[in-house]
């Protein structure tokens, strides 16, 4: 029986009876109150107690059978398994029948039911952050093993080639050591996002500005939406457009000014990439300066004050903890941005402060080491997740600062 | 003005001062004596300039903005355009019984590079389907060659030998060659040819990942939201939770793919490459987004309407259900919409859980191996032939107009809920 | 009133038949007023009477309303603020305002007051610009509670400190006239008696004009008081008269206290 067959027969089995279930319960209860005898809940509860009654065992003893399964500790035939699911649900019915009497409080018992089920789907959002945690953690140590963490913190040469050779326990005097030195590769994301900050934030602040301080009421609920489409179109097709249209024109411009540029040059995905970037600032930024009350602004312009002087002096300071925060975001999004620069920037590191060069960034090398046909345990795809982990620490570094300064920031004006 | 001697006085103190340690300007002046334009000092009218300059900067930065849009727009449309169309040459196709063999022999051998190779071999399968045509010839039109198509629309770099160029313009003055709209790229799967290529597969790729995504992260997404705002207790774990959300929220998309990778595939065995583990990973991806809308939607709706509800004797759950959640429906959905949008342009996390093979048949299983819309966009961007570029552009139209739409829904679902509150 | 103050009373601000709407709502109704120069009026009268609308248009803090829409004259010292060629950011220089709820910067003390005149070119940093604070401060009788935390922030003040910071910050404009919407409404009785008090100071310097919803507290500050009621003037003279013998029947029911 195949996994798709076992779930059909699972759930066309389970979910009839729990239908069943609702309503003879529901039913009972309610032959019971024609009866003039009053129901501590309303009939429904008494389904809807039923219902639990056959769903959760089934699903829990499923749930059990299939982690067994996973880890190798039994193996139990999935007819079997099925089986016992349904006589469990058979019981419960039967159980949940029985407790169709005016004195049962079905309605607390459902509600601590459902109290627990949203409880659990809470949770999950911590076991996805303990997975990535964990999956990032787990492989950088089996990296760290092979490449002393020292070497690829420091190291200034990313030369993996001979990685599977060495996996392949091929490897001999002839061959060069890979070399993992991930600095190359930092300097290219910070570069990167260096462009892309001076695109984003006086792009994104000053739209802000216009946005909550001079446009009408009208043409900012206009103008908002317009904006954030940019944030709507996909990384994909950002990076198509920075390396077909964008690249070749940074090449252009710059041999007219007599300078060599490459096509995978950092300017381009930079560009576009602080593009990109825009709405989150601007719109960020407009909450928080449209949060900065008007009183300060009346008095600031009471003082005979022109506007612009009371946006810079008074409301720019006072929305800055938030504008700070919202540049940190934009920071983080940057350095984790994919798709623009495996697209449009280069593959080889490159250690240059020269932006028309080519050169890579920690997320082209990690989808690189990912894609490519090496076997999952040499150090090369390892390599991926290692800098995944410095991905991870940076970006929550990155946001749990900004959290803190916003709610410094609101702290001071609610 | 009788009355300003006393103030001119009082600023007369300062008039004689030495000026150094200056703030803004170099001169220190007395208070214009007056507030009408005709008499302006020089420094009133370099505050006015700048604060012309000021509301000018603010302008510009939203001028440019849109017009990168504009240009962006244009830009990919007119990159796009040419893909909808595709061109059709006439040829005699002779079904003889060697062709059953060697398709080549189908054709004339003049036209052999004209037509298209993909069209061309599946002419054996043709003919074993219908043994009746054996010894048939017909005149027919047939799908050209993708250099052909790049030849006829003027492209650069369309790679037709200049021998083939002579014939396909004999061909154009006998009226043999024709443009008709490209139903290729709608109704076919990827292809080694690009004049074979097509969009099919990756959609219905996109719909059943977004299916899982949809069927996992909403009802979870939405019972989190519930959780934490109508019933969580005010403790440790519940801050913890809600500081999680938001870091979750900030991580990159591509570490999802990692986890993706580590936690579904190589864990619990999930086929890579398939719509299961591609949508369960945007799942999680998109979980936050939900969240988040929707915890603000129900925040949003009044106390007075749950004290109303409690005060009549109902209970938190019943609350919940009967009155908040229908109030919060329009956000939820909203939140939802673009929730969803966002995965459906998502690329990189799939690429790192192996949804950019070649894969040319729309999957017929949540298990099978299936690519989806932004990852073949991506797939075709790195084939060098010509015929792909315009084709990884008209996936891109396609796959804007579907996204733009999707959050314009979004925005009016979000107005609507607005003007009934 | 004595008389020989009486020849110091010279018109600051004439209005003539002013009236405003808010979209289609008109919230006055042809408004004709004369304001002293160097003497405190006080606009009183019920909720929603249009005092405070009144006010503020006399700096023109109403331009920031976009359906705001003004009829008529005021004129400052002859000259019509609403004509096309006045500049209205010079015009707040000469018509100060102070607010009902007290908006200090999230400044320091210093930079509180010392941000409006170092904007207008008024003194250069350095002593004189020290001096200029501490006048303003002491003018404001703050000075002896704030001069020794100057760099701490003016919103970790009192509520009516706050409110003594933020007149202060307007003197060091030095103003004609000084505005006031009901400053001492969001403030405890001693910290009201302490401005009142400085009103009276003030106007020795300034012309100075109070929306005040406190009719006690128009009667202990002003010298003429001004009835509005639903958007009209009911009734202007000084105070003394507007308190003892009201001529109009709405004045009198109000300050009576019969509805309000």
């Amino acid at each position: 029986m195949s996994t798709a067959d076992l779930f059909l027969w699972f759930f066309g089995g389970l979910l009839p009876l729990s239908a069943m279930a609702y309503f003879l319960a529901r039913g009972k209860a309610l032959s019971v109150e024609s009866n003039n005898v009053r129901l501590h809940s309303r009939p429904g509860f008494y389904g809807w107690y039923a219902v639990s009654w056959v769903a959760l065992p089934a699903l829990a003893v499923s749930l059990l059978g299939s982690v067994a399964h996973l880890f190798n500790l039994l193996e139990i035939p999935s007819t079997m398994l099925l089986a016992t699911a349904f006589a469990l649900g058979g019981a419960g019915l039967w159980y949940g029948l029985g407790h169709v009497k005016a004195e049962f409080r079905a309605r607390q018992a459902v509600e601590k039911v459902m109290r627990g089920m949203l409880f659990t789907a809470a949770t999950i959002s911590i076991l996805t952050t303990l997975g990535i945690v964990l999956s990032v953690v787990f492989e950088s140590i089996r990296f760290f093993q092979v490449i002393p963490i020292w070497d690829f913190i420091t190291g200034t040469q990313w030369q993996p080639d001979t990685a599977f050779l060495v996996g392949a326990g091929r490897a001999d005097e002839s061959v060069a050591p890979p070399l993992f030195g991930s600095l190359p590769i930092f300097a290219g994301t910070f570069m990167i996002t260096l462009i892309a900050m001076l695109v984003a934030i006086p792009i994104g602040l000053f739209a802000a500005i216009y946005m909550s301080e001079y446009a009408s009421h009208k043409s900012r609920g206009r103008l908002k939406p317009l904006l954030e489409i940019l944030a709507g179109i996909p990384t994909v097709v950002y990076g198509f457009f920075a390396a077909i249209t964008i690249s070749p024109i940074v090449v252009e411009i710059a041999h007219s000014f007599g300078l060599e540029a490459d096509y995978t040059n950092a300017l381009a995905p930079g560009l576009i990439m602080g593009v990109m970037i825009i709405p989150f600032i601007s719109s960020l930024s407009d909450d928080v300066i449209r949060a900065v009350p008007q009183h300060l602004r009346d008095g600031s312009l009471a003082l005979g004050t022109t506007k612009a002087e009371t946006i810079r002096h008074i409301v720019l300071p006072a929305a800055f903890p938030g504008i700070v925060a919202a540049c940190l975001l934009a920071v983080s999004r940057a350095i984790g941005e994919t798709m623009i620069v495996v697209m449009a920037a280069g593959l080889r590191p490159n250690l240059t402060a020269n932006p028309l060069e080519g050169m890579t960034t920690v997320t082209v090398k990690i989808v690189e080491a990912l894609t490519g046909d090496q076997e999952f345990d040499s150090a090369f795809t390892l390599s991926a997740f290692a800098l995944g982990l410095v991905l991870l620490i940076i970006t929550l570094i990155l946001n749990i600062v900004s959290i803190i300064v916003v709610r410094k920031f609101r702290q001071r004006y609610e | 003005m009788n009355n300003g001697t006393e103030m001119n006085n009082a600023s007369d103190m300062h008039k004689g001062t030495e000026m150094n340690n200056i703030a803004l300007d170099s001169t220190v002046e007395t208070k214009s004596a007056s507030f009408m334009n005709t008499h302006k000092s020089p420094r009133q009218l370099k505050r006015e300039r700048a604060d012309k300059r000021f509301h000018w900067y603010g302008f510009t930065a939203i001028a440019m903005a849109l017009a990168f849009l504009v240009f962006f727009f244009i830009d990919i449309i007119g990159q796009a355009l040419p893909a909808f169309d595709k061109t059709e040459v006439q040829v005699t196709i002779n079904y003889t019984q060697a062709a059953t063999k060697n398709y080549n022999k189908a054709v004339d051998k003049s036209v052999r590079r004209i037509v298209s190779r993909a069209w061309l071999r599946s002419i054996p399968q043709y003919l074993q389907a219908h043994p009746e045509m054996i010894g048939s010839s017909h005149v027919e039109w047939v799908p050209a060659d993708s250099r052909v198509d790049q030849f006829i629309k003027e492209h650069d770099g369309h790679g037709l030998k200049s021998k083939y160029q002579r014939t396909v313009k004999k061909m154009q003055q006998e009226n043999r060659v024709r443009s008709v709209f490209n139903t290729t790229l709608f109704t076919r799967g990827d292809s080694k040819l690009p004049e074979y290529a097509g969009i099919w597969a990756a959609a219905v790729g996109s719909v059943f990942t977004l299916l899982i995504t949809m069927l996992v992260a909403v009802p979870i997404g939405v019972m989190t939201a519930i959780y934490l705002e109508e019933f969580a207790a005010d403790n440790r774990f519940t801050r913890l939770i809600e500081v999680n959300i938001n870091n979750l929220a900030a991580i990159p998309s591509i570490l999802y793919g990692l986890l993706g990778l580590a936690i579904f595939i190589s864990f619990f065995g999930v086929p890579r490459s398939s719509a299961l583990a591609g949508g369960l990973t945007l799942a999680l991806m998109t979980l936050p987004v939900i969240i988040i809308t929707t915890r603000a939607s129900l925040r949003a709706v009044p106390e007075s309407i749950r004290e109303a509800a409690y005060g009549l004797g109902a209970s938190n759950l019943q609350t919940a259900w009967h009155h908040v959640l229908p109030l919060a429906m329009p956000g939820i959905l909203t939140g939802s919409i673009i929730g969803l949008a966002q995965a459906m342009g998502e690329t990189a996390p799939l690429i790192i859980v192996g949804m950019m093979a070649y894969i040319p048949d729309a999957p017929t299983s949540i298990l099978d191996a299936t690519t989806v819309l932004p990852a073949q966009v991506y797939t075709w961007s790195t084939e060098s032939l010509r015929g792909y570029s315009e084709r990884t552009a008209a996936g891109i139209l396609v796959l804007l107009t579907v996204l733009l739409s999707l959050n314009a829904l979004a925005v009016k679902l979000r107005n609507r809920a607005q003007q009934t509150w | 009133m004595n008389s020989d103050t009486t020849t110091h009373n010279e018109t600051k601000i004439s209005i003539r038949d002013l009236k405003l709407w808010y979209g289609d709502f008109e919230a006055l109704h042809g408004i004709d007023l004369d304001i002293l120069s160097g003497k405190v009026t006080a606009f009183i009268g019920p909720s929603g009477c249009g005092k405070s609308t009144f006010l503020r248009t006399m700096n023109r803090m109403n331009d920031r309303i976009p359906s705001c829409r003004v009829e008529g004259q005021i004129l400052l010292e002859g000259q019509d603020i609403y004509a096309p060629e006045v500049d209205v950011v010079q015009l707040r220089t000469h018509v100060g305002m102070v607010f009902q709820k007290p908006n200090p910067f999230p400044k320091s003390i210093y930079e509180n007051i010392a941000y409006a005149p170092r904007i207008h070119g008024l003194v250069s940093d350095g002593p004189d610009m020290d001096e200029l604070v501490e006048t303003s401060l002491k003018k404001a009788s703050i000075w002896n509670e704030v001069k020794d935390k100057l760099q701490q922030s003016g919103t970790a003040l009192s509520g009516g400190q706050q409110q003594r910071l933020c007149i202060a910050r307007t003197i060091a404009v030095k103003p004609d006239v000084i505005l006031m919407d009901e400053p001492c409404s969001a403030l405890d009785p001693i910290a009201t008696a302490k401005i009142e008090e400085l009103m009276d100071e003030l106007k020795q310097e300034f012309t100075i004009v109070i929306v005040t919803h406190n009719m006690q507290q128009a009667a202990r500050v002003s010298d003429y008081t001004a009835y509005f009621y639903l958007g009209d003037l009911i009734e202007y003279a000084d105070t003394h008269t507007i308190f003892t013998a009201p001529k109009h029947q709405k004045t009198e029911d109000y300050i009576t206290g019969r509805f309000g």
